[in-house]
């Protein structure tokens, strides 16, 4: 789960993590008045999940508080289109009020899990402000990384050996051991699946070290004992067929084509995905109904899957184990009759239970083409989606 | 022969008494795994459906002479039994669970090390030598003993990779369903050199996702060690970026773990990867004669 820059850096405060001072505005009004509060010249920051705000128009400079006030009008409710938000951009909801620094180095230092070590790992950079993927593809040596062992922590000398690599000097070391130390200890208390300060700047007046911005992500299945993140959740920045979906706990992520795809397993699902696009055809959604599906959830699926208007025909891929076939057969039935469906459907089964399941389907009398095995199913979908 | 489990493998299953478990309890003990302890903490002394069941699985361990261990724990509290059963002297811990945190993840791999128990998963359909023994989910009779070794990262896609092989009367010596997280116990990597030592399989089918380099990893591995023919398919070719496609590993993060990349790796190793899963049967076929 993504969470926005004021919020993260909320979390940054809560561990001692120095952060310029600001606050969320929801009203040209409210950013007047923290322009009026910082008594300082201000940035506006639109609020959205997604990087690369400052193209599109997304981070502004205000003078004065009437500035911030005018600026605020243009900027809340506005479209941004930043590179990682694709061509339809994000409404612009909700923005960060902050004061503005003198900068004088911009570093980057990030966290985020090592899959090949099975470790969190610490990266630090002195090239800040920039993504740090392009970093690492043009020059890999520039960025330093300490593994975190689970039953030690961060230790201070691995900090030491970071901040020394940035060039610190002095306090600054002494500040930014403290600060990763905190960013470590955040890390594993939140079960943080992300977390990146780009840029960590040092101010040219006093030389402090703080996080200029923040992005953090958290695993979804250790939400359950952060209650307190998941109420950070902002479900405008989630399309809203994907909340649905996950209000079933179904995983379902909407795609561009013309081949709606009800499948049980996240790897049989992206196989179908890719042997729809191998046939000719354009997938217009992932969606894995999951191990353990019940037949309101099988329902619920049906129901989103026909609510995307792009969906011109249907392929439903079951091959049951811990889902069993005349589960998910009973489910699609429900759903059939609750929902009606006006697009071609075609089924292909396999599985525990797929006997019971064939049976429930044929005699429910349902105007569905049964497929033989993935190839052909994929086949008659692709035809039936294009001959539409 | 098999890998990890055959016969005389000796199952208990952590979380017997619950709806899943006792559901897929029952069906591996109809495929003929012997069955022989339950643990449910609190429930000690019972018995579910003719089997006895434990408050630890020490005790299920010390009574039942069980040696593997079958986890259906929900996820809070699936980490924890992980560790128990390692802690009680099982020698192959199989869980099942989806949904276990990263962060508790992290802290079993150590612990596994420290006890010499071999995982497998978790967020798995389980392992499965047909004939034999099945500890998992799969559906048994999609099986059929043989030659053909198979390692994935997804459940249902290695049934069909199974039913497709079966259904042209090529078996299996053992599946293993290696899991879809991020953090797992046993690796592709691992289940090649299994393979690769295992005298009767004689040809492997290795299904992997977008995600990590697990697959790359395995890639150098068979191009150095393995000598037997290997028939890959790598999921998610279509998928975008930054996306997790279901799974909890699999999602291409930073450019990386690209379905492109792995099967440009593979490919490079001598393997036989192909772009459809369609393919997977009749392409084992040809390279068995």
């Amino acid at each position: 789960m993504k969470i926005h820059e004021y919020q993260a850096k909320q979390i940054l405060r809560r561990y001692g993590i120095a952060v310029p001072r600001g606050d969320v505005a929801f009203s040209p009004k409210e950013a007047a008045a923290q322009a009026a509060r910082l008594g300082t010249k201000v940035v506006l920051k639109a609020q959205v999940h997604a990087g690369g705000r400052g193209k599109g128009g997304g981070i502004r400079i205000a003078n004065d508080q009437a500035e911030a006030e005018r600026l605020a009008a243009q900027m809340i409710g506005m479209t941004l289109v930043t590179p990682q938000t694709g061509a339809q951009g994000r409404k612009v909801r909700r923005l960060l009020v902050e004061e503005t620094l003198a900068i004088g180095r911009e570093l980057y230092l990030g966290m985020t899990l090592d899959r090949a070590r099975g470790v969190p790992v610490v990266m630090a950079c002195g090239q800040g402000g920039m993504e740090i993927e392009e970093v690492a593809a043009r020059d890999p040596g520039a960025i330093r990384v300490e593994p975190v062992d689970p039953l030690t922590g961060l230790r201070p000398f691995q900090a030491r050996k970071l901040a020394y690599g940035l060039g610190l000097e002095g306090d600054q070391v002494t500040q930014a051991v403290k600060l990763m130390a905190a960013l470590a200890r955040l890390y594993d208390e939140t079960d943080a699946a992300l977390v990146e300060i780009n840029p960590l700047v040092l101010t040219s007046d006093q030389g402090t070290v703080l996080a200029l911005d923040a992005k953090m992500g958290f695993d979804d299945n250790a939400l359950f004992r952060h209650p307190e993140i998941r109420d950070l959740r902002d479900q405008d920045e989630e399309d809203p067929l994907e909340v649905e979906a996950s209000a079933h706990s179904l995983n379902y992520i909407k795609l561009d084509g013309s081949v709606g795809c009800m499948v049980n397993g996240a790897g049989l699902a992206m196989a179908t995905m890719d042997i729809i696009k191998h046939v000719g055809g354009a997938p217009a959604n992932f969606l894995d109904v999951g191990g353990g599906a019940n037949a309101d959830q099988v329902a619920a699926a049906f129901r989103i899957l026909v609510a995307d208007a792009g969906v011109r025909a249907v392929l439903i891929n079951i091959f049951g184990g811990i889902l069993r076939v005349d589960v998910l057969a009973r489910g699609v039935v429900d759903a059939v009759k609750q929902v009606g469906v006006k697009v071609p459907v075609v089924v292909r089964l396999e599985g525990t239970n797929v006997d019971e399941g064939r049976r429930i389907i044929a005699e429910a009398g349902l105007n569905f083409t049964i497929a033989e095995d993935m190839l052909d199913a994929a086949k008659r979908v692709v035809a039936l989606a294009g001959a539409r | 022969m098999s890998v990890l489990v055959d016969e005389k493998s000796r199952v208990v299953v952590q979380g017997l008494t619950g709806r899943e478990g006792s559901f897929h309890a029952r069906q591996c003990r109809e495929y003929g795994t012997k069955i022989v302890a339950g643990v449910t903490p609190g429930r000690g002394g019972a018995e579910h459906e003719g089997t006895p069941v434990y408050n630890t699985v020490r005790e299920a361990v010390e009574r039942q002479r069980a040696d593997v261990s079958l986890i259906f724990v929900p996820p809070p509290a699936a980490a924890d039994a992980i560790m128990e059963a390692a802690d009680a002297g099982v020698r192959l811990v199989v869980c099942i669970t989806e949904g276990i945190p990263t962060a508790d993840m992290i802290r079993v791999r150590p612990y596994l090390a420290r006890t010499g128990a071999r995982l497998i998963g978790p967020n798995c359909p389980g392992i499965i030598s047909p004939g034999r023994c099945k500890v998992g989910i799969m559906p048994g009779y999609i099986h059929k003993q043989g030659p053909v070794g198979v390692v994935s990262r997804s459940g249902t896609l290695t049934y069909e990779a199974v039913a497709q092989l079966s259904r042209r009367g090529i078996g299996q010596t053992t599946c293993i369903g290696i899991g879809g997280d991020p953090i797992i116990g046993t690796t592709f990597l691992d289940a090649l050199a299994l393979f690769k030592d295992d005298p009767e399989t004689r040809a492997i089918v290795m299904i992997g996702e977008i995600g990590g380099t697990a697959e790359e990893e395995a890639a150098r591995f068979a191009a150095r060690e393995v000598k037997k023919p290997i028939v890959a398919f790598v999921a998610g070719q279509t998928a975008p970026p930054g996306r997790r496609m279901g799974h909890a590993g699999a999602i291409i993060a930073g450019g990386r773990g690209t379905a492109a990349e792995k099967m440009a790796a593979l490919r490079e190793a001598g393997v036989h990867v192909l772009k459809t899963p369609a393919e997977i049967g009749e392409t084992v076929k040809r390279l068995l004669g």
